[in-house]
């Protein structure tokens, strides 16, 4: 192994380095500034809305890991299921989304937030109305494009950085 | 006056080291128990399976398309390329063509998935050789670039569970276009800035020049794939051998090394990335409109047979295959390794050297752990 | 016959700047700049250890720190507080005496270097007239509170390092010596007050080879990058300072640091000629150049990799000491014959200092060995 070219490699690498100094560096201070995440996050929670759930069950089929139970009362009068309870376990969930994309009558939607850690292994598993999409638990545009057109434009490095090379 | 000499040789002893499963330089969890001779290692022994999750037999628990989460979760650093291997191994067994709009996205979705792969790779390469995390950084601001067109498409960052059988999820938004035009034209020029920096830095060419040298007999026998085999001279890329999806359509170059060294590894990998960057280019210009996602039921249920399907990951050939009896589930899934048969080379390069380079021949052949243990 | 007349050379200057005359005579001047060099040395370490990482964060296009006080100025401080609270632990099987003995051995003799660095025309703790015989003398002590650190901590990788240190340590004082015999020859007197009066050129002009020897040298003999294989956490554990914590671990980092400030003074000193500057106060200007000279350590950190134990002996022995020894040789011839045309001497110095490296590089120069057999 020889030492080849006598140094002038190092200091072209030196010549990178100090022209790497001068620039702006690529951070975001967090928590101070946040970057808008993506129109289809799927983020840390599930959204259910109530009206248009049938109880048909295929978000629970579909789910890999079974993290959806689902409890049912037939309606004979009106022809329908009444959903008693519909019961997400957060924790088991991956968000994969794919209970999103099964659902036929698009009732359910990921969340658009991703910090929403808890302190308790209890209140990850959550349950009807805790499911319901409200100001603090806002729906994201996974499989929604109508929700994705109202969310703000995610924040993108190439165009945030572009500085000549 | 006779002068009486002895030979004077000084006693040592071979000790065993052991690179515990803890370590800042082994890419996960990995065990190597190792036989040094003061600084020469002797022999290893390697130790794996500390990350086994039991993959290949949750498969048969899942539904076709309910697997497609966990293949993410094998190769995690390219989850593309997983994903892309699985639904062709299902559209095999299924008989399921997939639309042409489909398949560019799938080719662009992988390629990109190359670029931030190998920066990675070169990455954490450079960090094992000992520049302090600056050579680390740079890759890692580009491969931001790449997340962010990956968040904007499927959702997250690193487990993308994107392809479907049949096709991919969705199509992409329209910011999409405009954002990869304005990478396509950066990247070129930051791959520059990397070869500034890096290719003929005399310290790394004393360092991985001639170290490790894999030859090209022996790597054809362990059935090494990837930029490992490549870097040994052999033009083998499945790709161009045996090509899958649409890439007998797109014209790039095969880059091959001379020796077989860490060196080579390194600059195969920095040359795939701008072959990588043509194929794109290439793809985006003629991308048809249409469908992107064929007609195929939630739960697939393939005819009863197997079929075994193979692509060009950033790390090798990863296979899967498959075999169904008629169910939605399949009933045996195997997924061939790369990571794991790459390793395999690992103890025939690397005895005779010191325990520097074990880190750094270690750290070239690039390996994930999660497909080394599923 | 020296290249600059020593004589003339004082009475002129002696003029220009008179050093400060205590009343209480000797012993208040001792107790003065005592305390004044304590307190100067823990300050530059927290700057220099401020201003590594702020580079070395700008460098590599992130923000060091910045959390701690207004732009992050008390990080060091809050250093210095994390590790005054945490426990002191002593392994069982260590050597007490020995394990407590290292870090005050080691931290010592880089406190004593400072007593010989001038700040101002004769503003020294001691005005020896061997001043850079003493220092080459005193650094070397510390490798010896190194190698207590690694056999008392009962440890063998711990070992390994600093056997791995002294090795480093012992090869590189030969070219440094004699890159500083080259300076020498040039003034004609050993004490460093007399070598910064004899700077009109700086020295770097007019050793070039000289400043580059020193630099690699000392870099080598303080343990950065690219020689910190010492401590190279990407590798074995942490190295010599491994079994310490508390303020003894405290103390070792603070020895890093003190050396690195203390090469950067005798480099000023030596090379940069010294406290010499025209509008600022000297002690200003020797700060500034420290601060200079130790930016330049920070540069060559975050850009290079790390060379080999191998490598590090063969750059020394093969490469460094015979290019120090022709260095040597041709000064002197220079000091003979040409004293009187010191740019004819800066120009010859260039263009052999030029030569050489490429010369030495391409033909005589193999680094480290290759693969041995087992």
């Amino acid at each position: 192994m020889k030492f080849e070219r006598f140094g002038l490699g190092i200091i072209k690498g030196l010549t990178v380095t100090i022209k790497n100094n001068l620039r702006h560096p690529t951070v975001a201070q967090y928590p101070e500034q946040r970057l808008n995440t993506s129109r289809r996050i799927r983020g840390n929670e599930l959204i259910w809305s109530r009206e248009r759930c049938t109880g048909c069950g295929t978000c629970a089929k579909t789910c890999p890991q079974g993290a959806i139970e689902i409890v049912t009362s037939t309606n004979l009068a009106e022809n329908k299921y009444v959903v008693e309870m519909y019961r997400v376990d957060t924790g088991y969930c991956i968000q994969c989304g794919l209970c999103v994309e099964a659902c036929p009558y698009d009732a359910l939607f990921m969340g658009y937030s991703y910090e929403r850690a808890k302190y308790r292994r209890e209140e990850l598993v959550q349950a009807d109305d805790m499911l319901l999409e409200s100001k603090e638990r806002p729906a994201s545009g996974y499989f929604h494009p109508e929700i994705a057109q109202k969310l703000p434009r995610q924040t993108l490095l190439v165009e945030r950085i572009n500085e000549e090379r | 006056m006779a002068i009486e000499t002895r030979e004077f040789t000084l006693k040592t002893e071979p000790f065993m080291l052991n690179f515990g499963p803890v370590h800042p330089s082994t890419h996960g969890v990995y065990r190597m128990r190792t036989t040094l001779d003061g600084e020469v290692v002797l022999d290893i022994e390697p130790v794996f399976g500390y990350l086994h999750r039991g993959i290949e037999k949750l498969a048969e628990q899942r539904t076709f398309t309910g697997f497609i989460p966990l293949t993410d979760r094998l190769d995690y650093i390219s989850s593309m390329s997983n994903n892309m291997a699985y639904c062709m191994a299902v559209e095999k067994l299924a008989g399921i063509t997939v639309p042409e709009r489909a398949e560019h996205i799938r080719v662009i979705l992988a390629e990109l998935q190359r670029i931030a792969n190998h920066l990675i790779a070169n990455g954490s390469f450079l960090n094992d050789c000992g520049a302090y995390f600056t050579p680390f950084l740079y890759m890692f601001r580009e491969r931001e670039k790449i997340l962010d067109l990956f968040e904007m498409v499927s959702g997250q960052r690193l487990t993308y569970n994107f392809m479907r059988i049949g096709g991919v999820s969705q199509d992409f938004p329209e910011e999409f276009m405009p954002a990869l035009r304005i990478f396509l034209n950066q990247m070129p020029r930051f791959i520059d800035e990397y070869d500034r920096l890096l290719k003929e830095n005399e310290i790394l060419l004393a360092r991985s020049r001639g170290v490790g040298i894999l030859t090209q007999k022996a790597a054809v026998n362990c059935s090494i794939s990837g930029p490992v085999l490549r870097s040994t001279g052999y033009q083998w890329d499945l790709r161009r051998a045996d090509p899958y999806s649409i890439y007998d359509r797109f014209e790039f170059d095969i880059p091959v090394g001379i020796q077989g060294d860490c060196y080579d590894r390194f600059r195969v990998r920095m040359e795939e990335m701008r072959q990588s960057l043509r194929i794109i280019e290439q793809a985006v210009k003629d991308l048809p409109q249409g469908a992107v996602r064929a007609e195929v039921p939630h739960l697939v249920r393939p005819p009863v047979g197997e079929a075994y399907s193979h692509i060009e990951s950033p790390k090798g050939e990863l296979g899967f295959y498959l075999v169904s009896d008629g169910s939605i589930a399949p009933y045996r899934c195997h997924v061939r390794p790369t990571s794991l048969i790459n390793l395999t080379a690992l103890r025939e390069m690397v005895r005779g050297w010191k325990v520097a380079d074990l880190i750094l021949i270690f750290g070239s052949i690039d390996i994930c752990l999660g497909e080394v243990d599923r | 016959m020296a290249l600059v007349d020593l004589m003339e050379v004082n009475t002129r200057l002696y003029q220009q700047a008179v050093p400060p005359d205590w009343p209480g005579g000797f012993w208040w001047h001792w107790l003065f700049f005592a305390v004044v060099l304590i307190i100067f040395i823990l300050i530059m370490v927290m700057a220099v250890i401020y201003i590594e990482r702020r580079a070395m964060g700008r460098m590599q296009s992130r923000l060091g720190p910045n959390r701690t006080g207004p732009f992050g100025i008390l990080q060091p401080v809050a250093d210095a507080i994390k590790v005054l609270l945490k426990e002191n632990i002593v392994p069982v099987n260590a050597d007490k005496v020995v394990h407590w003995l290292a870090p005050v051995i080691a931290f010592v003799p880089a406190l004593m270097i400072f007593a010989v660095v001038p700040f101002q025309n004769g503003a020294l703790l001691a005005d020896l007239n061997i001043g850079i015989l003493y220092v080459v003398a005193i650094s070397s002590v510390s490798t010896i509170g190194v190698f207590m650190a690694g056999w008392g901590s009962s440890n063998k990788y711990s070992l390994l390092g600093a056997m791995r240190n002294v090795a480093a340590v012992v090869s590189y004082e030969i070219p440094l010596v004699l890159a500083i015999v080259g300076i020498v020859l040039l003034t004609g007197s050993l004490s460093m007050n007399q070598i910064v009066l004899a700077q009109d050129i700086p020295f770097v002009l007019l050793q070039p080879l000289g400043f580059l020897l020193f630099f690699t040298a000392g870099c080598a003999e303080i343990n950065r990058s690219p020689f910190d294989l010492m401590e190279a956490d990407s590798e074995l554990t942490a190295g010599f300072h491994t079994e310490y914590s508390g303020m003894k671990f405290a103390m070792f980092y603070l020895v890093e640091y003190a050396e690195a400030v203390a090469i950067a003074a005798i480099i000023t000193t030596l090379f940069l000629s010294g406290w010499r500057g025209p509008a600022l106060p000297p002690w200003l200007w020797f700060i500034i150049k420290v601060i200079i000279v130790f930016f330049l350590m920070v540069w060559t950190r975050t850009t290079l990799p790390r060379v080999r134990i191998d490598q590090l002996m063969s750059l020394a022995w093969k490469f460094l000491l015979p290019l120090a020894v022709i260095n040597l040789v041709i000064t002197a011839i220079e000091v003979l014959f040409l004293s009187a045309l010191p740019w004819l001497i800066i120009i010859v110095n260039f263009a052999v200092a030029a030569v050489l490296v490429v010369m030495w590089s391409k033909l005589f120069f193999k680094l480290g060995w290759g693969r041995l057999e087992v």
